[in-house]
């Protein structure tokens, strides 16, 4: 029954802050081709497919019906998530572990330049009874969280702002990351602020792209693939989605996901198991946050290792070495997708410029973004 | 039959219980409070290659479609790619604006589910197999001028375009399709 | 090797209403505690929970999954939402088997819930959106056109008649008298039916089934908790689940391809060779009247264009030699959509059990098969189950 799996290819459309020129049919046509290519598949071989989506993302109703054309998976065993692309995979885990298939497929599209309305829709995820009639924007609740995660943990702005300056920087060198570029500390603290204490740099933008990556068991991945990447733990976990009853410090979504991963890949601790770590930084303070989340520094630890650069390219913890979610950009489901896409690249040390030296394990980690409070992790060696 | 001595497990008084039966009225009249709101949802979709060149031929007033040489259907609307073969497609084909209608109603009601008013016609929604697509090649779109219930499976029908000035790139660019025989 | 054995040990349904009071995590609050109780076990035994909820814009909530937690019993769990539109209800097991078969849980916790009526004027509106926004929704199709289209092509194909098919919501809609859930349980006749209102010929009112608000859970054990839960475990020993091409005007609607692959794949998982021999009972999903003809049909428990002839000699009559939605269907009890779906997963967990109280079908069943469809006429579920 301890059926080992593993990621034995992958494939991607790149992370742009638009792409007017393909339909989401066409982007995850394209990292689907590559994915199957990568693994040396044909679709008909593939026992079972896992699509992402979330309805009001993609701008249709039970937007599941248009997920196996483009993926080959026409009167196939398919169906769709609706959270994270690592909820999907995690299905696709269990799927795989349960025997039934040999080859699984998750993927996962962000198609945000279409939304024309962003804000909003943050906003019509809250409770329609108790917070959405207050009609504020809802990026209130990040700054809230933000603040009393800095009152808890002594973590400072300027610590935040670092987050920022390292990500743009690393995505610079990321062909795959839409948004790098390289700035100041100083002009970062200095960008408008939105809601105190977050400003309009600690914020990630928003990117369009697809990933789509092939899961197969032991026996298939060792027979197709010279260099799977085994999936050694998944997790995956909610808070209370209720801002009344939520705890606004800690990211316990994240600790418990990360625990349930841990537990599963045997991993007692995790600061000297793991070598790098894709995590959610959707805003600055999360990626803090979500280091101490995950057990790889104290509370209160995180801000100091990054101002320190040790949560540098070349530091002792690299964190989002692609550049996370503030220099790639947001991809709403897809946000795991990109994680886990980057933690297989340089595990495969096909990872370019950014490519870490001697590394063996990394953790993928999303969170679903503004108001959720649910997360997933998963933890792939090579 | 029903075993004896073992107790239901579901039981019908605890599921009448559950939920309280309210009426629109008691929503309306506010006997029963509720909130209003209408999300300001706004997209504009990226229709793509494949797509964006149907739109370009329909404001031509053409139908184009795009062959795929492995299944040799001619997929309409086009795309990039079969999704039965799972392959690039081939050539740009253009298919008649004339076909066969696969099946079809005589529709009551509006999208929201209002009724059509009393003089209006209903609609009537058909599939229209195109000529040079291939067979069950369908694409949704409207009869008209013929009445409603005298339409039948099979029937021949030939678009209805608007006039080239008044076309913009859309499936609307195609009034309606009439019975031609 | 061998999978790992899964069984439903309980289950938990609301009463369905066109308008609830409750609101939709209340309603799922209500059919997962009754989960838990049939089965005397708490949140704390439970391991992992999946949600099945169709689309967000009936309960007027961005990611309804993550709104909907504390409701279902997800808090500080691992929580997991799906859909496949209105084939939800059936996946939803489906899911919830893939948790526990895994190895990974022993124990989950499977809720449903759908709220169609926070959608105003009518929930029907939200369906504008599922289509193609480029090359159909142009022309403001909505889903009684299209399931009217595929009715109309059933009927062509195989000459059946109107006044046959209207058979199917007479039965449905008396078997839904026993059902304590039941929206719109009613004796009615064909007459009835035919001189219901026209929505879109060939579909009349009494065709559809209405629009509901309502919640079901189910509470799924791995073999070694199942036999210590319950003396009478039900066993998911067949899955399928498909979707068809989403360009619904290149098939030919007649048939429902879509759920014979599913059929047949859960068939094979639970070593059916003559499916309509070795079920004894079925709930076909029946959204409209020829909806069940067209699914039996599908499952294969009967040859194609003979599902007519069934109902006409009284098979699928709950007495019948094959009951079909001895429940009282979606046309009978109510089209929650996701929630109807696991009505129907457990209508048969409770007929296997012998515990259906005065629908319970004669003849000890031991073999049923439960079924949705959903999406532009495109997804099969499927699943298999015996006692």
């Amino acid at each position: 029954m301890a059926q080992d799996i593993a990621i034995i290819g992958v494939g991607t459309t790149g992370f742009r802050a638009t792409t007017p020129d393909l339909s989401y049919r066409e982007l995850t046509y394209e990292a689907a081709k590559k994915a199957y290519l990568d693994a040396g598949v044909e679709p008909k071989e593939i026992g079972a497919f896992v699509a992402t989506s979330e309805d009001f993302c993609e701008g249709y109703s039970i937007a599941d019906e248009y997920a196996p054309d483009q993926l080959g998976a026409v009167l196939k065993p398919i169906y769709t998530v609706s959270g994270d692309f690592i909820h999907s995979m995690a299905s696709g885990v269990m799927m795989l572990k349960s025997g039934l298939y040999d080859l699984v497929v998750v993927q996962g599209l962000s198609k945000a330049s279409n939304m024309v309305t962003k804000p909003y829709l943050t906003d019509f995820a809250l409770d329609p009874i108790y917070n959405r009639p207050l009609k504020e924007l809802s990026d209130y609740i990040a700054g809230m969280e933000m603040n009393r995660y800095l009152y808890e943990t002594g973590t400072t702005r300027e610590q935040c702002a670092q987050v920022v300056v390292k990500n743009k920087r690393n995505a610079m060198t990321n062909p795959l990351a839409g948004h790098g570029c390289e700035l100041n500390l100083d002009y970062v603290l200095d960008s408008p602020m939105v809601s105190y204490p977050l400003s309009e740099l600690d914020i990630s933008p928003y990117s369009d792209g697809a990933v789509v990556i092939v899961m197969a068991t032991a026996d298939t991945a060792l027979a197709l693939s010279d260099k799977p990447i085994w999936v050694r733990g998944i997790g995956w976990n909610s808070d209370t989605p209720g801002l009344e009853t939520r705890d606004w410090g800690r990211a316990v979504y994240a600790e418990m996901a990360a625990d349930m991963a841990y537990k599963m890949a045997g991993i007692r601790s995790p600061r000297s198991e793991i070598d790098f770590v894709e995590i959610s930084d959707e805003f600055s303070y999360k990626e803090l946050q979500h280091l101490e989340a995950l057990r790889l520094c104290s509370p209160g630890e995180a801000g100091y290792l990054t101002v320190e650069g040790a949560t540098e390219l070349t530091g002792d913890l690299p964190v989002n070495p692609s550049g996370g979610c503030l220099g790639v950009g947001c991809l709403l489901e897809c946000t795991g997708g990109q994680k886990v896409l980057d933690v297989v690249l340089q595990l495969r040390g096909e990872a370019g410029k950014n490519q870490l030296q001697d590394v063996t394990t990394g953790l993928a980690m999303s969170w679903r973004g503004l108001p959720t409070t649910t997360g997933a992790v998963a933890i792939l060696s090579n | 039959m029903i075993d004896e001595g073992r107790p239901m497990m579901i039981s019908p008084e605890a599921v009448l219980k559950t939920t309280t039966k309210i009426k629109l009225n008691d929503i309306q009249s506010g006997k029963v409070l509720s909130v209003h709101d209408k999300p300001n949802l706004k997209y504009a979709w990226d229709n793509g290659v494949a797509i964006g060149r149907y739109l370009a031929e329909l404001k031509n007033g053409k139908i184009i479609g795009k062959r795929c040489n492995s299944c040799k259907r001619v997929l309409v609307p086009p795309r990039l790619f079969c999704e039965l073969c799972w392959r690039p497609t081939d050539d740009w084909e253009y298919v008649q604006d004339t076909g066969t209608i696969l099946t079809f109603v005589v529709s009551h009601v509006n999208w929201d589910a209002s009724r059509v008013k009393k003089g209006q016609r209903y609609h009537t929604p058909a599939v229209i197999e195109l000529d040079g697509a291939g067979k069950d090649q369908g694409i949704l779109h409207l009869i008209d001028e013929i009445e409603p219930y005298d339409i039948k499976i099979g029937m021949r029908v030939k678009a209805v375009w608007k006039e080239p000035e008044e076309r913009i790139g859309a499936i609307t660019d195609i009034k309606y399709f009439k019975v031609i025989e | 090797m061998g999978l790992r054995r899964v069984a439903i040990v309980g289950a938990g349904l609301t009463k369905f209403h066109r308008y609830t009071q409750e609101t939709p995590k209340e309603l799922a609050y209500e059919a997962t505690k009754m989960a838990l109780d049939s089965c005397e076990m708490s949140l704390n035994d439970i391991d992992c929970v999946v949600l099945g909820t169709a689309p967000d814009a009936f309960d007027g909530v961005h990611m309804n999954g993550e709104y909907l937690i504390d409701g279902a019993g997800g808090y500080r769990k691992p929580y997991m939402r799906h859909y496949v539109g209105g084939g939800t209800g059936v996946l939803s097991p489906i899911h919830g088997w893939f948790h526990v078969a895994s190895g990974m849980f022993d124990t989950c916790l499977v809720v449903a819930e759908e709220k169609m009526s926070p959608a105003f004027p009518h929930p029907a509106g939200a369906f504008l959106t599922i289509f193609d926004h480029t090359t159909e929704q142009p022309l403001y199709p909505t889903l009684i056109w299209i399931f009217a289209i595929e009715m109309h092509r059933f009927m062509h194909k195989h000459g059946y008649r109107k006044e046959d098919i209207a058979l199917v919501a007479v039965k449905n809609k008396k078997n839904a008298l026993d059902h304590p859930s039941a929206q719109l349980a009613a004796e009615i006749t064909v007459e009835d039916v035919l001189n219901s209102e026209m929505m879109a010929y060939p579909v009349n009112r009494l065709d559809i089934s209405p629009t509901s608000d309502g919640a079901a859970a189910i509470v799924l054990a791995a073999e070694h908790v199942a036999r210590r839960v319950t003396e009478k475990p039900i066993w998911i020993d067949g899955i399928g689940y498909c979707l068809d091409t989403a360009y619904w005007c290149n098939r030919d609607l007649y048939y429902p391809d879509y759920v014979e692959v599913a059929a047949r794949a859960a068939y094979k998982m639970a070593g059916i060779k003559e499916p309509s021999k070795e079920i004894h009972i079925a709930e076909p999903y029946d959204p409209f009247t020829y909806k069940e003809l067209h699914h039996i049909e599908g499952l294969m428990l009967c040859k194609r264009g003979e599902s007519v002839k069934m109902l006409l000699d009284g098979v699928t009559q709950r007495d019948g030699n094959l009951p079909c939605c001895p429940s009282g269907g979606l046309l009978g009890v109510g089209n929650p959509i996701a929630a109807a779906g696991l009505m129907k997963v457990i209508e048969i967990f409770l007929q296997l059990r012998g515990e259906a109280g005065p629908r319970q079908v004669p003849g000890k069943p031991t073999c049923g098969v439960a079924q949705a469809w959903g999406d532009l006429m495109q997804v099969g579920t499927v699943v298999v189950m015996r006692s």
